[in-house]
């Protein structure tokens, strides 16, 4: 394996972990900051309910979620992100495991190793296999 | 109705992902993360066609999500989008001709079955 390789490998691994916990904890943060759906039917309240201190830590999340997959997209190829992201529903599930105390079934937990062997499949292997240029900035 | 929406969905994801990867990878690798780099990259990718119509693609994407959840529940909703991991990754070979090798493939059929016993 190539310097260029590992680099590129490393750089990946730390912005697929920004991307699968920022997604879930966006989502987490925004479900509990916001009021009821009876209290959200004109636009006026939809934007009032963004000045909400933890939806507006949900929607920064967000933004960092979406961001930091496109970063990762710049040099990583779509066939490599697509798996390796998907390590998110294992973040999902043992949240919901440690925070919320849900119960992990057998067929989740086939799921979640199952998961695991293909992130680590193509994790382990080349983020790139085309051509690219540096970002002129 | 339901077959629909679904099929508006994995299409609108599916369009907008690969449009998306495309975009990314015409403005080059992001090497830069200071402040000021970081805004001149956000200007750039805002003229950026690929990255506009992914964008585009999946607010699409993310209505009908909506829409469907409103017809059906989660536990249909999620497995069934697993399909999009597969058609994304044979878009990635043959649009975006990335070299999807025997490892990949492997890789995403482990991720798809394991997606689908998740969420179930």
């Amino acid at each position: 394996m190539t310097s260029e390789t590992a680099r590129l490998r490393l750089k990946s691994w730390i912005f697929t972990s920004i991307v699968v916990f920022s997604n879930p904890f966006g989502d987490f943060f925004l479900k509990r900051g916001l009021p009821d759906s009876a209290h959200l039917s004109t636009p006026l309240e939809y934007i009032a309910a963004l000045f909400q201190p933890l939806v507006a830590i949900g929607v920064v999340l967000l933004i960092v979620w979406q961001l930091s997959r496109m970063a990762l997209l710049s040099w990583a190829d779509l066939s490599y992100v697509l798996p390796v992201t998907s390590v998110g529903y294992v973040v999902v599930a043992l949240i919901g495991k440690v925070l919320l105390h849900e119960t992990i079934t057998g067929r989740r937990w086939t799921g979640i190793l199952l998961i695991m062997a293909g992130v680590a499949l193509v994790g382990g292997g080349a983020p790139s296999t085309v051509p690219r240029k540096a970002a002129s900035q | 109705m339901k077959w629909l929406v679904l099929a508006v969905m994995v299409g609108a994801t599916t369009a907008g992902e690969v449009l998306q990867a495309a975009g990314m990878r015409r403005h080059g690798e992001i090497r830069d993360f200071r402040p000021g780099a970081i805004g001149r990259a956000l200007a750039a990718l805002a003229r950026n066609r690929f990255v506009i119509g992914g964008m585009a693609a999946m607010a699409v994407s993310f209505f009908a999500l909506m829409k469907l959840l409103s017809m059906t529940d989660l536990s249909f909703a999620v497995p069934v989008s697993a399909v999009t991991y597969v058609m994304e990754t044979v878009l990635a070979k043959y649009l975006l001709r990335e070299r999807v090798n025997a490892r990949r493939w492997a890789g995403a059929a482990l991720v798809i079955c394991g997606v689908v016993l998740v969420s179930l």
